[in-house]
C-alpha cells in the first residue's frame, strides 16, 4: 500500500522522479513532434475510426453498443496503461525473465520528460509511453468485431481488463521490451503485426467460437455502409501514425514506413475490388474497405523492413487470402466472427509477420535481412513468434472467457439480443423514429 | 368517395406528382415502402456473400377523391409512372366510407375537396 501511495504521489512530479532512470541525452524537437502527432493519429484510429467502421456494419439497434465499447476501451485502456500496463510491458527488469516486466514504472514513476535509456532515445520517455499506450488501447478494441451484437456490456468490460493484463502486456513485453524473449531472438514486428493484429485476431477467433453465433443472423445487411467507409478512410489515415510513427523519429525510416503503408493498402483495395468484380459480378464499397484494412494489417509488422515492391506483394497477397478466409472458409467452418476481426486482422497480421521474414531487406534497415536477402533464419524466427503468440493468445483468451462465463455470464439473453444491445445494455437508441 | 392506393417506382414520384397537379388532384400522402412483384427483389452482396430476394424500395401513394376524380387520377398516375418495364407498380381503388376534415369537422365529399 505504501508503494502504491508513493506511486500516485509521484504523478505530481514525474520529471524529478525520473532523473535516475533516464540518460542525459537531449530530446529532438522534430522526433518528439512526430511521435506526439502519431500518438494522436493512433488514438483517432480507435475513436472514431474503428468505432465508425464497426458501427456501420452492425444492425441499427446495436450501433451505440459498438461506439460505446470502442470509446470505453480508450478510457479504461489508457488508465490501465498509465497505472501498470506500460511498466509490465516495457520495464527492463522483469518479474519473469523475458516474459513480463515489473512495476518499477507503475503510475509513471521513473518515466519523465527526458529520454528513456532503453527506448526511443531522442524523444521524451513520456511520449514513447503514450505512443505505446495507444497500441494497448486499440488492440482489445479490434476484438469487439468478433462479439458484436451479443455480448453483455459488463462481460465486455471484464474481458477487456483481463485480456489487456494477461495477454496484451505479456505479449508486448515478449516482442518489444529489450528484455523480451522474442525481441532477443530477433523477431521482427515493426508496428504491431504480432502484438496487435495476430494477438487480437486470435482472441477474436476464440471469442467467436466461445460465444456462439448470433441468433438473428440472416439477413444481415450493414445498417450504414457510409459509416463504414468513413471509418475505413479514417483508419487508413491513422495507420500512418501507427506505422510511420513506429520509426520513433522523423527520419527516412518513417518515410519508408509511410510509403509502404499507403502502397500495400492501395494494392489490397485493387485486388479485393477485382475479386469482387470477377466472382460476384460487382465491385463493392464494403469489399474495398475490407481490402484496405487487410492490406494495412499485413504491412504493419513489415513496414520498417521492406521496400515498396514487397509492399505491393504483401498488400495484394493479404487481400486475396483474407478474401478467401472471409467469403469461403468462414462460412464453411461455421463460426460467427461478426465483423471479421479474425479473418481480416488475424490473417492479415499473420501474412505480414511471415512476409517480413521473407522480404526484409538491408536496404531499408542495415543489418536486417529476410529470406530473399539470404537470411532464411529470419523466416524461421517469424514463424516461432507467430506460432507462440497464436498459442498463448488462444489458451489465455479461452481461460478468460471460461471464467467470465461461469461468474457473470458472457452473452445477453435471447430477448435482449432481439431487442438490440443499445436499449438493453445502455437504455439509449442510436436513431429515433418519431420526434 | 374512393381511396386510390398506388405503388410506384421511387424515381417516378416527381413525374406522377406533376401529372396529378395537372389533373387538379392536390391532396396526396406519400410513404416509402418495401416490396417486390414478379421480379423477386434484388440481389445484394456483402463481403462476397450474395443475398437474393431482398425487398425493393417503392413509393406508396394514398389519394382520397370524389367520384369524378377517380379516372383523371388513375390516368395521371399511369402517365407519370409508366415505363413499360417490369416493376412499374400497381394501382388499387377502394370504396371510402367516410372522410373527416380535422380543422373544420366537415364530413363526406366536402371534406375531401
Amino acid at each position: 500500500m505504501k508503494t502504491f501511495l508513493l506511486s500516485v504521489l509521484s504523478l505530481a512530479v514525474p520529471a524529478a522522479a525520473c532523473a535516475a532512470e533516464e540518460g542525459a541525452a537531449a530530446t529532438s524537437g522534430a522526433d518528439t513532434a512526430w511521435v506526439l502527432i502519431c500518438t494522436a493519429l493512433v488514438m483517432f484510429m480507435t475513436v472514431p475510426a474503428l468505432a465508425l467502421f464497426y458501427g456501420g456494419l452492425v444492425k441499427r439497434k446495436n450501433v451505440l453498443s459498438i461506439l460505446m465499447q470502442c470509446f470505453v476501451t480508450l478510457a479504461v485502456g489508457s488508465l490501465m496503461w498509465i497505472a501498470f500496463g506500460y511498466s509490465l510491458s516495457f520495464s527492463p527488469k522483469p518479474y519473469i525473465q523475458g516474459f513480463l516486466g515489473n512495476l518499477d514504472w507503475a503510475f509513471l514513476e521513473n518515466v519523465g520528460t527526458g529520454p528513456s535509456a532503453h527506448y526511443a532515445t531522442t524523444v521524451p520517455h513520456l511520449a514513447f509511453m503514450i505512443f505505446q499506450g495507444m497500441f494497448a488501447v486499440i488492440t482489445p478494441a479490434l476484438i469487439i468485431g468478433a462479439f458484436a451484437e451479443r455480448m453483455k456490456f459488463s462481460a465486455f468490460m471484464a474481458f477487456t481488463v483481463a485480456w489487456s493484463l494477461l495477454v496484451y502486456y505479456p505479449v508486448a513485453h515478449w516482442v518489444w521490451s529489450t528484455d523480451g524473449w522474442l525481441f532477443k531472438m530477433g523477431a521482427l514486428d515493426f508496428a504491431g503485426g504480432i502484438v496487435v493484429h495476430i494477438n487480437a485476431g486470435i482472441a477474436a477467433l476464440v471469442t467467436a467460437l466461445v460465444i456462439g453465433k448470433r441468433i438473428y443472423l440472416k439477413p444481415t445487411p450493414p445498417h450504414s455502409l457510409p459509416f463504414t467507409m468513413i471509418g475505413a478512410g479514417m483508419l487508413w489515415f491513422g495507420w500512418f501514425g501507427f506505422n510511420a510513427g513506429s520509426a520513433l523519429a522523423a527520419n527516412g525510416l518513417a518515410a519508408n514506413a509511410f510509403v509502404v503503408t499507403n502502397t500495400a493498402a492501395s494494392a489490397a483495395v485493387v485486388v479485393w475490388m477485382a475479386l469482387d468484380w470477377v466472382l460476384v459480378s460487382k465491385p463493392t464499397m464494403l469489399g474495398t474497405a475490407t481490402g484496405a484494412i487487410a492490406g494495412l494489417a499485413a504491412i504493419t509488422p513489415a513496414a520498417g523492413f521492406v521496400g515498396v515492391g514487397a509492399s505491393i506483394a504483401i498488400g495484394a497477397a493479404a487481400s486475396a487470402i483474407c478474401y478467401v478466409m472471409v467469403v469461403y472458409i468462414k462460412g464453411r467452418l461455421g463460426y460467427d466472427d461478426a465483423l471479421d476481426a479474425f479473418g481480416v486482422h488475424g490473417i492479415g497480421g499473420l501474412i505480414g509477420t511471415l512476409a517480413a521474414g521473407v522480404f526484409a531487406t538491408p536496404l531499408v534497415q542495415p543489418g536486417i535481412a529476410g529470406a530473399l536477402s539470404g537470411n532464411l533464419n529470419q523466416l524461421w524466427v517469424q514463424c516461432i513468434a507467430a506460432a507462440s503468440v497464436t498459442g498463448y493468445a488462444l489458451v489465455l483468451t479461452w481461460i478468460i472467457y471460461a471464467l467470465i462465463d461461469r461468474t457473470m455470464g458472457l452473452r445477453v439473453s435471447e430477448d435482449e439480443e432481439a431487442m438490440g444491445l443499445d436499449i438493453t445494455q445502455h437504455d439509449e437508441r442510436g436513431y429515433t423514429v418519431i420526434e | 368517395m374512393k381511396i386510390i392506393i398506388a405503388i410506384i417506382q421511387p424515381h417516378r414520384l416527381e413525374q406522377v406528382k406533376e401529372e396529378l397537379y395537372k389533373a387538379e388532384v392536390n391532396l396526396i400522402t406519400v410513404s416509402e415502402v418495401l416490396g417486390h412483384g414478379r421480379q423477386m427483389g434484388v440481389t445484394e452482396v456483402y463481403r462476397g456473400n450474395k443475398e437474393t430476394g431482398n425487398l425493393l424500395r417503392k413509393i406508396r401513394l394514398e389519394i382520397a377523391v370524389n367520384e369524378g376524380f377517380v379516372e383523371p387520377t388513375i390516368a395521371a398516375i399511369l402517365k407519370g409512372a409508366q415505363t413499360g418495364k417490369l416493376g412499374d407498380g400497381k394501382i388499387f381503388v377502394y370504396n371510402l366510407d367516410e372522410c373527416v376534415r380535422i380543422r373544420t369537422a366537415e364530413r363526406g365529399p366536402e371534406a375531401i375537396g
